[in-house]
């Protein structure tokens, strides 16, 4: 990520014309939701990428299937960022019910486009208006009645791409993708697409200074949702069962599963499946189907968010007693209760690490990037079944189902871990086993699983009291010394988990924690914070137990901001636990509005040597 | 006179045909009552995998929470099994079976366990027809806890402090129908044999097979008027017909009168043999089931046997259309695609 402080890139075009902004902008695209402007914006959005700009898409949506107001934000950044900014340059008001407040949010000098239908707007000398015949563009095609909304969405399309500047074929490629290579679609969307663009060209003079060129910051990058990579990390870390209920922000994410193990995973000769996927009945059901699979030995998993995780934690708590290795995504949204079912959030952090009654601790994993995504879904399953225990792997509504620019996947560079199992022919050897003995001391026991036919590798597994030898105690010293080893576990868990990402700055003596979605905010304040002679260092968790590198971080630094998006602070609570003696150092930067975070927010809240 | 036989294989006179003796199958010692219906069809479970020549190692139990799901500790010793949570033993079953296809599985609940707090997943259990043996332990009463009513509880049964129940009951295999099980059986622990016979049929269907075996608890439940008491059982149980199953590869043979009796071969290749006893009844018709389970109720009956068997029904493996390979025995290669595959992806995403 640069260190250069951010400023508007302003480059002087021809004498007497006005200053360009060349690849800088966040257009929002005005909606109703289910009229079908995704493909429009993910053309946009791609066409842009494809030209190397770096981009980012996020999708404020209400939580209803028609009518409501939804707005798609898209910006561009020479300088790499993509975070969500406060402002915006660029309006596409589609919406009549939203535009006089939408028209409200444009900075001075931006730009609204609008259908040449709506009435006039008073209030906005300061905004360059481009009224779209998208009525009459419309009637051009005369598309069958129940495609006339979504082909208008095509209209701003061509005329936004033309006053921009956004290349027509780049807008083809990208539909390509988005079609799968559906010509015919591509076809019928890109003829009012140019349609739009030729009357663009034909009628419109450019009065704003926003504007698209190629740029060559985007190769070998992809662009893609959270959720997906997830599904497909899991994948290529050998998925074999997943059951899940549906749920918003997750529900993509099994059913990028669903989508995506046939064509991967079907067995060669016989078509087969590699794989089970059930939907299950409700999270009560859909955890015990995981955890019933995970303990049979295969690569299991469930996807939910907040409220499915309240009905999940019996089974999770449950699977932790027992040691039962399964993937749990909890892609959050804000909460509590059934709270803003579409907006994001990192209020589960806490919930998450106690899951479950008496004493329990998980496991969790904090991707910040869909490449992260990928990766702790394949790495999950060798947690989980290395430390014979739930895995989560926390996600949340901006990371999952927003559209974000992303290193490639990568291939996982290790085979897989698949944890201290015996099997027949080890029981014949070793002559003993004791499915909950600490043989090596590390918390973490042997395995057996079902349908191994040596008579020794037989356990009964219970959620009630055991001793070493799965069988059935009310001993004091078999309760104490079990839970000892749990926690034993969950001490060399630190081993296994994925370390911090540390971004140093010379001369800081300020820290930084933050972790998951909110790593571009926090990378882009930074830049600024740098600029305006505040360097950081910063810290990315990737994951709870906590590493020793976090203990260090913390000690190294005067004062240590905890950036994130819950009301309480919750991540700042742990860390606190964690190094009680360096406490009072921690303060709690944390922002809960169901937004993403902005690195303007960061900004304005660090400030060095205040009270926190 | 039709006969009906199988392959006889030498073998000594105590061992079946995976060499395993009766005691092989025990388990430890049971914790309930003495006299608790639950101890009679452990012993059942054990005697029909004798005879069935289960493989200890091929088969695994579950069970959820209440006296009924501590009693697979109590059976096969040599099976690996899961005591789940309250209710929820169906999932955990699906969720394992599907994970190895290889397997057999049983599972053991109560009425509370299936009937109050687990009758949603019981429901979409047989919905989906996963292949399990699920035994309902049916007691009217919560034992664990010192006597409550369960859901299955009469209308009318008195509590000990003398409060009456106000509410119907459930019928397990009324829901069990309603929900399209292939495999609907009613019996009474006071009838071991019909137990046996009617569990060694069970594990012989691929599906999920309900057993509502009605189970005495002689320390909360068991005056003479409950319904789920041994005496009523004994009073009033009316089976539908006389239920005798030949294993597959089994030498028995069964001398028959023409009409006599009705043999059903199930997916194992195993038969069932059903004879005929006071009354026509056929079990593979679904209205005569739901009919006959109502007559019952009205005549105030245990009428006990197979009600309702149908063998055509895909289970959730074969609707899955899983590998034969059970897939938490996957190998590595199977389970990660190659690399190119990834390249591929990446491509579809600039």
């Amino acid at each position: 990520m640069s260190q250069q402080p951010v400023q508007e890139k302003l480059t002087k075009a021809q004498p007497g014309d006005q200053p360009r902004i060349v690849n800088d902008f966040s257009m929002v695209v005005a909606t109703v939701n289910g009229s079908g402007s995704q493909t429009s914006n993910m053309a946009l959005i791609r066409a842009l990428f494809r030209m190397g700009v770096p981009v980012s898409g996020k999708s404020l949506f209400p939580s209803n299937i028609q009518g409501l107001p939804t707005w798609f934000t898209i910006r561009a950044s020479s300088l790499g960022y993509t975070a969500r900014r406060e402002k915006v340059e660029i309006v596409v008001a589609m919406n009549p019910a939203t535009f006089l407040e939408d028209l409200q949010t444009i900075v001075p000098g931006g730009v609204c486009f609008h259908p040449d239908n709506f009435p006039a707007p008073r209030n906005r000398d300061d905004v360059v208006y481009y009224p779209m015949p998208v009525q009459s563009l419309v009637k051009e095609i005369d598309p069958p009645k129940e495609l006339r909304e979504y082909i208008s969405n095509m209209a701003y399309v061509g005329i936004v791409a033309s006053v921009l500047g956004i290349e027509l074929e780049e807008i083809r490629k990208a539909l390509f993708t988005h079609f799968r290579g559906k010509e015919r679609a591509v076809e019928s969307n890109m003829n009012m697409i140019s349609r739009a663009y030729a009357w663009a060209e034909a009628n419109l003079t450019k009065r704003d200074p926003y504007i698209v060129q190629r740029d060559h910051q985007t190769e070998g990058m992809i662009l893609v949702d959270g959720n997906t990579a997830g599904a497909l990390g899991s994948i290529y870390g050998g998925v074999s069962f997943s059951a899940w209920y549906p749920i918003t922000p997750a529900s993509s994410l099994p059913e990028s599963l669903t989508e995506y193990l046939p064509k991967l995973r079907k067995e060669k000769d016989t078509g087969k499946a590699t794989y089970a996927v059930v939907q299950a009945e409700d999270e009560i059901a859909a955890a015990g189907m995981a955890v019933g699979a995970g303990w049979m030995g295969a690569r299991s998993m469930t996807a939910t968010s907040g409220p499915g995780l309240s009905l999940m934690a019996e089974y999770v708590g449950l699977a932790f007693f027992v040691e039962v290795p399964v993937v749990i995504w909890d892609v959050q949204r804000m909460g509590p209760g059934t709270g803003l079912p579409t907006r994001t959030s990192q209020g589960d952090v806490m919930f998450v690490r106690y899951l479950g009654h008496g004493d329990t601790k998980h496991i969790l994993l904090f991707p910040a990037t869909p490449a992260e995504c990928f990766e702790f879904g394949w790495r999950a399953f060798d947690l989980a079944e290395r430390l014979q225990t739930p895995v989560f792997v926390m996600s949340d509504l901006d990371l999952g189902m927003n559209t974000w620019m992303s290193e490639a996947f990568e291939y996982p560079e290790e085979p897989m871990d698949r944890g201290k199992v015996l099997d027949a022919d080890d029981l014949a050897q070793i002559g003993v086993f004791g499915r909950y003995r600490d043989v090596e001391g590390d918390g973490i026991a042997y395995r057996t699983l079902p349908g191994n036919p040596h008579p020794l590798a037989t356990w009964f597994a219970r959620g009630t009291g055991h001793n070493e030898n799965a069988l059935y105690s009310e001993r004091a010293e078999d309760w104490a010394s079990n839970m000892e080893r749990l926690w034993r576990k969950l001490d060399t868990a630190r081993d296994f988990v994925p370390r911090p990402v540390l971004f140093r700055h010379s001369g800081a003596h300020i820290g930084l924690i933050g972790y998951g979605s909110t790593d571009p905010a926090i990378q882009e304040a930074r830049d600024r914070l740098s600029a305006a002679g505040v360097p950081t260092n910063y810290l990315r968790l990737r994951s709870i137990p906590f590493t020793l590198d976090v203990r260090a971080f913390i000690e190294e630094h005067d004062e240590v901001y905890v950036i994130e998006m819950n009301t309480d602070g919750q991540m700042r609570q742990l860390l606190q636990l964690e190094v009680p003696e360096h406490a009072a150092k921690l303060r709690s930067l944390s922002y809960n509005t169901g937004l993403p975070l902005s690195a303007r927010w960061i900004v304005a809240n660090v400030r060095p040597g205040k009270e926190g | 006179m039709a006969t009906t036989t199988g392959t006889a294989l030498p073998r000594s006179a105590n061992v079946n045909l995976v060499g395993l003796e009766r005691t092989d199958y025990k388990g430890l010692p049971s914790t309930l009552c003495q006299g608790c219906g639950h101890n009679s069809i452990s012993s059942q479970i054990i005697a029909a995998c004798y005879e069935m020549s289960v493989a200890p190692e091929r088969l695994v139990k579950f069970s959820g929470i209440g006296c009924s799901s501590k009693s697979p500790a109590y059976f096969l010793s040599r099976s690996f099994g899961f005591n789940g949570l309250h209710g929820r033993m169906p999932s955990l079953a699906t969720g394992a079976l599907l994970a190895n296809r290889s397997m057999k599985g049983i599972g053991v609940s109560g009425d509370g366990d299936t009937a109050s707090i687990g009758i949603g997943q019981f429901i979409h259990l047989l919905r989906r027809n996963v292949p399990l043996v699920y035994i309902v332990e049916n007691n009217g009463v919560y034992g664990l806890t010192k006597g409550q009513f369960s859901a299955t509880a009469d209308k009318g049964a008195m509590l000990k402090k003398g409060e009456a129940n106000p509410f119907h009951p459930v019928d397990i295999c009324f829901e069990a129908l309603a929900a399209n099980c292939g495999f609907v059986a009613r019996s009474f622990a006071g009838d071991p044999r019909q137990v046996k016979e009617l569990i060694k049929a069970a594990l012989s269907f691929e599906g999920t097979a309900v057993l509502d075996i009605i189970s005495p608890c002689v320390t909360f439940n068991n005056r003479d008027e409950s319904t789920k008491s041994y005496a009523w059982g004994k009073q009033h149980e009316d089976p539908i017909h006389d239920m005798t199953v030949i294993p597959m590869r089994e030498e028995i043979e069964i001398e028959l009168e023409p009409g006599e009796a009705t043999t059903v071969e199930m997916h194992d290749g195993s038969r069932v043999v059903l004879k005929k006893l006071e009354r026509q009844y056929d079990p593979t018709d679904r209205m005569a089931a739901v009919t006959l389970l109502e007559q019952a109720r009205i005549n105030n009956e245990l009428l006990t046997g197979l009600l309702y068997l149908n063998s055509n029904q895909p289970s959730l493996v074969d609707i899955g259309n899983l590998v034969l390979t059970p897939l938490s025995q996957l190998a590595e290669d199977v389970l990660r695609p190659a690399p190119a595959t990834l390249e591929l992806i990446n491509s579809e995403f600039r």
